[in-house]
């Protein structure tokens, strides 16, 4: 029974990993571009979100409602005052996005030290749910895990069915002719890196619930994102749920062989998935 | 007033000069064409006055204002729609969902989702194919649905026929009147002269970016076309 | 026409050389005796920035052949420099061999994991192969924290022994260390232009500035990159035996350090002028003037450095070398190349419009 507890509580953190993964695709399936700053602007977040909480005096789950908007309009801030002029080539997003994420991380490091911090959710974090006489979840993983699913549904919905989907996905097939829709495409890219945060930074507060979290985090969550959306094949975001689950699965049973195999095991996934079957385990089918 | 005009217009790639000091003027409700062979500058024309590449702005005038700085989401609200060449449909877009695109913009006009299936009926039981599954004159029929769902005032029409059999094109020529019936002034460029010319009340012929004719097609001789169009 | 013309009396051939790669080449020389003799004119201190600025112009001119000529922009090198660094500890303690021959040891042991390396990293394409090569990072970081036989995450130093047996005396040591730095640096350069001069430099050119085009004119993509990427490896290896044997100390988080390996040669390169062989040197030489600056503002520098990268990245892609470069033409390197007019004998005439024909 062992076992399956820690299959569970690896499939509940790979909810969270398939938000990290949703936002990466989502803006690079709409325009191509690689945040390499992705995991930064997460801790970025759960660092707000700690200040927020302090300053008003709320739980994590309140403050989504100050981070969560916040988020929003920093990553339209962010297409239109600065990605939107490095699109086009190759080398200029990437490039601009990795001197992005060192400016990041020093700039927590010089505002928040080194120190780790957490966010402090009170009793919920203890409570469980007796599913089985030997399976117990927390209530906390449980609704986070909830919470990811509806948002990936969420989604899938605007993607699909919304005008604003439309024009996402119709500016991803040929930006040009989007703009000969009279679609505003530097408005669509920055409505599109809203989103991406918006999404983020919910799992960004909720992670932070769970671990603690310092400056130099960042880059682990960009590469634990990236890894659900290759393992769950690129495009879809049932696939990248699955493919978040999975390494959570991976992670979880890595960390009881040995302490310090937890990542280790999920990189191996992702690489022997690589090797395997470089498409990912779910690809897009056409429609 | 000319609904369009075209003023000493230069236009490059890059340091490439495709177009010279070109004139035109299109009054509302004509369907004006232009030809000329390949490389003539038509196509970059037609990008110009749609807003992909730049200009200054007194060198294209709409309805009087200048336009040549706007970019082309822009001129979509003011009433210009460009059809690109080679049809260019949403490939992950159903058909229906390419048509709602162009409607996106919200330019009020009589041209709706239903109209659209009204002038091509083909289309309608096609709603929710991917527009990749289509023959190339449905995608046509499509591409130029989708054109009309921004409400244009005035509509540009690059190579309508091009990879098309003489039929579909035929057919597709055929609903122009209606269009301008609506109110809707075009603009065709074509390397087929002959549908050009019997579609056109007007027509201007291009050659190595500079125009070299125009007037009426029917006050124009064979040789005065042959000589603007070859330059012989 | 022209062809005609050709045939009287002239013909044509690729030259390399114009006057301002002329005049680099007399500057590179002159630079190049000044600063071998530095152990005569400079002291300790001195020798040692230096060497640190030859190791980071090694590396960020490889990092530029990767990504600024054969479109792959890697943010795992780091794995090469760790890899170098620890052959050299592992081959000298354990295998007991002379830690000089460690040092090409460490770059055939990079070059020969370079390539099942690519096979399974060239699956990903452009910006999710950048993050591919962070995931291997990841890993070598992980595995080496877990190996007991090299001090796991405390790493291990290079015992005394180990060190004398480079050189008895300490200024022997460093003398031969800044040496091996600068032969380092040269080396990797000249392979870097010799290379951009054969058809492969042709090639990469080629695929930087279109990559369909490219492969649609013949040229086999990931085999070039493949080669690419295979000697750069060999070579980051090479220097990170280097770095190692003069740090005397090596831990998983030094030898894999992304901030130091990988961060600020993508900055050196970014901001010297990316796709330039002269960028990384213009860059490295910016980046220590910097360093000297605001070394007292702790992470301030990497600050700076970031905002300086977007900058450049935003107004002057090319970078400050590239910027000036194009500007007035610059070339230190002779890597131009122009169809140069020759006037031959009337027999070779004949065989020259041949060529120019076929």
């Amino acid at each position: 029974m062992e076992w399956v507890n820690i299959i569970f509580q690896g499939v509940l953190l790979g909810g969270l990993y398939a938000l990290f993964a949703a936002g990466l695709s989502l803006i690079f399936g709409v325009m191509r571009l690689v945040n390499i700053a992705h995991g930064d602007l997460i801790v970025a977040f759960a660092y707000m979100a700690y200040f927020v909480m302090a300053a008003l005096h709320i739980g994590p789950f309140t403050s989504l409602a100050v981070i969560v908007p916040a988020a929003a309009l920093i990553g339209y801030g962010l297409q239109r005052g600065l990605l939107n002029w490095t699109l086009g080539e190759e080398l200029p997003p990437l490039l601009v996005t990795i001197g992005l994420s060192v400016i990041i991380q020093n700039l927590l490091l010089v505002f928040f030290t080194f120190d780790t911090h957490r966010l402090h959710a009170g009793d919920i974090e203890i409570a469980s749910v007796q599913f089985l006489p030997d399976l117990s979840v927390g209530v906390l993983p449980l609704i986070q895990f909830a919470v990811a699913v509806a948002i990936i549904a969420g989604l899938q919905i605007v993607f699909y069915r919304t005008a604003l989907g439309r024009a996402f996905r119709a500016t991803s097939d040929d930006p040009v002719v989007a703009q000969l829709m009279g679609l505003e495409t530097r408005h669509i890219f920055a409505m599109a890196m809203a989103l991406s945060l918006a999404v983020v930074a919910v799992a960004g507060v909720f992670i932070a619930i769970r671990t603690d979290f310092n400056p130099f985090y960042g880059p682990q969550l960009l590469i634990f994102g990236f890894e659900a959306i290759i393992i769950g094949g690129l495009g879809s975001l049932w696939g990248t749920l699955a493919g978040g689950i999975l390494l959570g699965i991976a992670q979880a049973l890595g960390g009881q062989f040995n302490v310090g195999w937890p990542f280790l095991a999920g990189h191996v996934v992702f690489l022997a998935v690589l090797i395997v079957r470089p498409q990912g385990l779910f690809p897009k089918v056409a429609l | 007033m000319a609904l369009l005009e075209v003023n000493a217009l230069d236009a490059f790639y890059g340091d490439f000069q495709a177009l010279f000091g070109v004139s035109l003027k299109v009054e509302e409700g004509q369907i004006v064409s232009v030809i000329g062979a390949n490389g003539a500058g038509k196509s970059t024309l037609l990008q110009s006055i749609a807003g992909l590449i730049k200009s200054a702005p007194d060198m294209i005038a709409f309805d009087g204002a200048p336009i040549g700085a706007m970019r082309a989401p822009q001129l979509v609200r003011q009433g210009i729609a460009l059809i690109p060449e080679g049809r260019r449909l949403f490939s992950s877009l159903s058909v229906g969902e390419n048509l709602l695109v162009g409607g996106q913009v919200g330019r009020p006009g009589p041209w709706t989702l239903d109209r659209v299936f009204d002038l091509f009926p083909n289309l309608k039981h096609r709603k929710d194919q991917r527009s990749t599954s289509l023959s190339g004159g449905e995608q046509q029929m499509v591409a130029f649905g989708r054109a009309l769902m921004t409400n244009p005032r005035l509509l540009l029409c690059d190579e309508l026929s091009l990879g098309l059999a003489p039929i579909v094109v035929k057919e597709i020529f055929a609903r122009l009147p209606e269009i301008v019936r609506e109110g809707v002034t075009v603009v065709i460029v074509e390397q087929d002269i002959v549908q050009a010319l019997s579609a056109s009340s007007h027509v201007y012929c291009l050659q190595e970016g500079r125009v070299t004719l125009g007037g009426p097609p029917a006050q124009l001789s064979r040789e005065a076309i042959k000589a603007a169009y070859f330059g012989v | 026409m022209i062809a005609a013309k050709v045939q009287d009396a002239f013909s044509f051939r690729v030259s390399h050389i114009d006057r301002s790669s002329r005049f680099g080449l007399v500057f590179w020389a002159l630079l190049l005796i000044l600063l071998a003799a530095a152990p005569f004119w400079g002291d300790r201190q001195t020798m040692r920035l230096l060497g640190e600025i030859y190791s980071y112009i090694a590396l960020a001119s490889l990092w530029n052949l990767l990504a600024g000529y054969a479109g792959l922009v890697s943010i795992g090198q780091q794995v090469f420099v760790g890899l170098g660094g620890y052959v050299l500890y592992v081959g000298a303690l354990a295998g007991g061999l002379p830690p000089l021959l460690c040092v090409p040891l460490g770059g055939l042991l990079c070059g020969v994991l370079a390539v099942p390396v690519v096979l399974v990293l060239f699956r990903l394409r452009g910006a999710y192969f950048t993050i591919g090569t962070w995931v291997l990072a990841e890993v070598f970081v992980q595995v080496f924290q877990q190996v007991k036989a090299v001090g796991g995450g405390s790493g291990i130093s290079l015992p005394a022994v180990v060190v004398k047996s480079i050189a008895q005396s300490r200024d022997g040591r460093e003398f031969l260390i800044y040496w091996l730095f600068l032969a380092l640096v040269v080396a990797v350069i000249g392979l870097i232009v010799t290379i951009l001069r054969t058809r492969y430099g042709l090639a990469l050119t080629a695929i930087r500035d279109n990559e369909m085009a490219a492969k649609s004119n013949g040229i086999d993509v990931n085999r070039t990159r493949l080669i690419v990427f295979v000697a750069a490896a060999f070579a980051n290896g090479m220097a990170g035996a280097l770095i190692f044997l003069q740090k005397l100390s090596i831990t998983p988080f030094s030898a894999f350090s992304i901030n130091d390996w990988t961060m600020n040669v993508i900055f050196i390169t970014v901001i010297g002028g990316i796709g330039r062989v002269e960028g990384p040197i213009l860059g490295a030489v910016i980046f220590f003037v910097l360093r000297e600056f605001l070394a007292d503002y702790g992470s301030a520098y990497l600050i700076v450095l970031g905002v300086i990268a977007i900058v450049v990245m935003l107004k002057a892609r090319r970078g400050l070398w590239g910027y000036v470069a194009d500007r007035y033409g610059w070339q230190l390197f002779p890597l131009a190349r122009r169809l140069e007019r020759t006037r031959i004998v009337p027999d070779a005439a004949a065989a020259a419009a041949t060529i120019e024909a076929h």
